[in-house]
């Protein structure tokens, strides 16, 4: 049973003068996660470090779970925490740690020596060096290295003993909160969902807007991206998803504009429209999960023909990579089942067996002036009816 | 308006089956295999259930046995009588139209090396005598056909296959997966020479979770399910009273009114069909009105994959499915539409009307109106 759990965060600690918020933030995210967990925990800033304290009891893979899905952690060390009853009760602690934890212990280790209480009668190296005559005692088969130990135990000197030797990583990147907002195009597929959770990792507050196209595709795929948010959710904290009804204009461009240029407009639309709620939510760019090539739409030339018609930055934090790489993120923050169910999304119902792949911005343009008279009150009408969705973490 | 015509899949709850299934909840509540009075009271609900089911059948009660519904019995009934009759043969048949829930048990006891003949149908969805003939031997332990496809509804001639069965191959026993004719067929296994026969109730606006499987007494099944002993044995678990009461009443409702249910929902299904026959483009699969099953129709609407069709109709109250419901957790084509030999276009378009004894005229005439005006529309848009 450990008492305590150790956070480590190392991108946030360089961050000079704004380091307290970094560290706030991530406090609060971890409190967050923590509410979730059974059991009661106190969670600390004292003297640079942020601790995680067990009030009560807990089960230890689901405190892990929690934790280890929130940014900017880079490592938990568990730690179990002893009274300070003067230097011979301490190798006693140690060695009943050793055998609990590393029972048997035949590799090379070193000890490492804090002292926050800097009152305590010995020196780092007094401690260490003892503590390991201690240990070497006990465990004959081990032996010391201070340069490459299989084992680092650590030993910290503060109103009490804290002793861990175990780290596990963290997911990394930046507490959320930390980074401003961002709006992400999220559909049914396996790339926007890595999307939005690798720019969440950037400390990135997310929301989400989708397009559904009723009745061509159905109220599940609808369920499916609400789910998909959740799972998100997880990591980025609550979504915000704002559900777009985009049938009226998906027809309206299917009547009015080449065929083979369907796809491409009804793209730069629904960059609009996102944009549109990106700004009445105060966000600071959209979130694509567009990858170069990967299909007609996303093409060098497609993408420039989307991205034309946005003023705020569009993230794309996937454009460089294979979709074998994407799945296996997807796999990792556990969406990709999720996204693999079956349903139609609106951007394939009436994809043309030949959509362009190099759009003519001025062709495309052009087309869209056809679309002229009623398309303004088609948007606006779109963005009235929204349905808003407030997503918490499954 | 709401038009609610999607009853193969699943239909509401009679009155009386809720009140006796609130009653067993919540008064009669004990474990009819408990020693004390709560459990005598309890078990007397088994008992009628039973005697209802056996009467409606003229079969024995002993041979009802109570399952969690359709897709059990079919599993129990395939696998536990191929295994239990595995030494008279290794040979079962069944057809290309079965439901899921029997082909994938016998695709389950092809692995498990049992030799296996499907038997293919025809255009209407019936399955070919002289293929039946021809397929059984000696060896033949099992015949699996389903007395109504839940699909297009057509309907089996159960005699002449179970009057051949015996005939040509003595130790086969005759398995009918009646989901979709329970209720809506007079059915009575031993003068049909069934065997095993599968029931769910949830069909026959009973609770789900609770079906049957007529056992005939000389049939030799495996349990699958095994535990404390009860049904004697053949199925461990607590009873299900609520369940079993309640679908007993079901049934009992659905066979005091069997002739005139099945007239209207005839009327029903020829007044929806008279106005399909009226708008373009509608193809109607099966067997003339009359002699399909009285509930179930399935038309074609070319140029409309059946998934929009289904959401259009949807928003717009009105309830419809699109090939067999079970099956449309995937997207692969029905086998049953492939079966009957309809090419890819057709089967994507097929989309299945289903009535019960409640559906009203006024639901058939505004799902004809709505679809008057919506196929025009949705064959405006498709992929080009």
């Amino acid at each position: 049973m450990f008492h305590a759990f150790l956070i480590k965060y190392a991108e946030i600690a360089i961050k000079g003068k704004n380091r307290y918020l970094f560290e706030d933030a991530l406090i609060k995210q971890m409190k967050i996660a923590l509410e979730k967990v059974e059991g009661e925990f106190d969670v600390q800033k004292e003297q640079g470090r942020v601790y995680v304290y067990c009030k009560s009891d807990y089960d230890f893979d689901e405190v892990m779970e929690a934790l280890t899905r929130v940014f900017g952690i880079v490592g938990i060390s568990p730690v179990v925490i002893y009274e300070d009853k003067g230097f011979e009760q301490m190798g006693k602690d140690v060695l009943s740690y050793m055998k609990e934890h590393h029972p048997g212990y035949a590799g090379t280790f070193k000890v490492h020596t804090r002292r926050a209480k800097k009152s305590y009668p010995m020196t780092s190296m007094e401690v260490s060096s003892e503590l390991g005559g201690v240990i070497l005692e006990e465990f004959q088969d081990a032996s010391v290295d201070v340069h490459h130990p299989q084992l680092n135990l650590t030993v910290e000197i503060r109103d009490k003993i804290y002793v861990y030797s175990r780290t596990i990583p963290g997911p990394g990147g930046m507490p959320v909160g930390t980074n401003g907002k961002a709006m992400l195009l999220l559909s049914g597929g396996i790339d926007s969902p890595v999307a939005g959770y690798m720019i969440a990792k950037r400390g990135v507050r997310i929301e989400a807007v989708y397009f559904h196209a009723p009745p061509y595709t159905s109220e599940r795929a609808k369920q499916k991206v609400v789910d998909l948010a959740k799972l998100v959710a997880r990591y980025s904290g609550p979504i915000r998803l704002h559900v777009v009804n985009f049938t009226d204009i998906q027809l309206y461009i299917y009547d009015k504009c080449p065929h083979e240029e369907l796809t491409i407009i009804m793209r730069r639309y629904m960059m609009r429209i996102a944009e549109h709620f990106a700004k009445e939510r105060k966000c600071l760019g959209l979130i694509t999960g567009e990858s170069i090539g990967q299909v007609a739409s996303q093409t060098m030339q497609s993408l420039a023909a989307t991205n034309e018609v946005c003023t705020l930055p569009v993230y794309r934090p996937v454009i460089g990579f294979d979709k074998q790489e994407i799945v296996e993120i997807a796999h990792k923050i556990d969406t990709f089942e999720t996204s693999i169910q079956p349903f139609e999304d609106c951007c394939t119902i009436f994809v043309a067996k030949h959509p362009v792949t190099k759009p003519n911005l001025k062709v495309i343009k052009r087309s869209e002036e056809k679309l002229e008279e009623k398309i303004e009150d088609l948007v606006r009408e779109a963005i009235e009816t929204t349905e808003v969705i407030d997503v918490e973490q499954m | 308006m709401e038009a609610y015509l999607d009853n193969a899949a699943t239909t509401r709850c009679y009155g009386q089956v809720k009140d006796i299934v609130v009653k067993t909840m919540m008064e009669d509540y004990g474990n009819p295999s408990a020693m004390h009075l709560k459990g005598v009271e309890a078990e007397r609900y088994m008992k009628d259930a039973r005697e209802t089911l056996a009467k409606i059948l003229k079969v024995t009660p002993k041979e009802i046995l109570f399952t969690s519904g359709g897709t059990e019995s079919n599993n129990l009934a395939l696998t536990g009588a191929a295994y239990a009759n595995k030494r008279a043969g290794n040979h079962i048949i069944t057809t290309a139209i079965e439901h899921a829930a029997v082909g994938a048990p016998v695709h389950f006891l092809e692995e498990s090396g049992f030799e296996v003949t499907i038997l293919p149908v025809d255009e209407k969805g019936v399955v070919s005598l002289e293929a039946l003939e021809k397929a059984l031997r000696p060896d033949t332990i099992l015949v699996s056909v389903m007395f109504v496809n839940n699909e297009i509804g057509s309907v089996q001639p159960v005699d002449a296959i179970g009057k051949m069965v015996h005939e040509k191959a003595p130790k086969a026993l005759f398995h009918v997966d009646a989901i979709q004719a329970f209720g809506k067929f007079q059915i009575y296994p031993k003068k049909l020479g069934i065997d095993l026969m599968s029931v769910s109730a949830h069909k026959i606006h009973g609770p789900k979770g609770v079906g049957f499987l007529y056992t005939s007494e000389k049939a030799k099944v495996q349990p699958q399910i095994l535990g404390g002993g009860q049904q004697s044995g053949m199925r461990s678990g607590t009873d299900n009273v609520p369940g079993a009461a309640g679908m007993a009443e079901a049934a009992r409702i659905m066979y005091e009114h069997l002739e005139e249910n099945r007239e209207h929902m005839y009327q029903m299904k020829e007044r929806l069909a008279e106005g399909l026959s009226r708008l373009e483009r509608v193809q109607i699969h099966g067997m003339p009105l009359r002699e399909g099953a009285p509930q179930i129709l399935s038309a074609a609407f070319a140029g409309i994959r059946s998934e929009v069709l289904l959401h259009s109709l949807e928003e717009q109250g009105i309830y419809v499915s699109a090939g067999s419901a079970c099956s449309s957790h995937k997207r692969t084509a029905s086998s049953t539409l492939t079966a009957i030999g309809l090419k890819k276009d057709v089967s994507e378009t097929t989309v299945r009307f289903s009535f019960s004894e409640e559906t009203t005229a006024e639901e058939i005439d505004y799902c004809l109106e709505v679809l008057g005006k919506l196929l025009p529309v949705l064959r405006r848009y498709t992929r080009r």
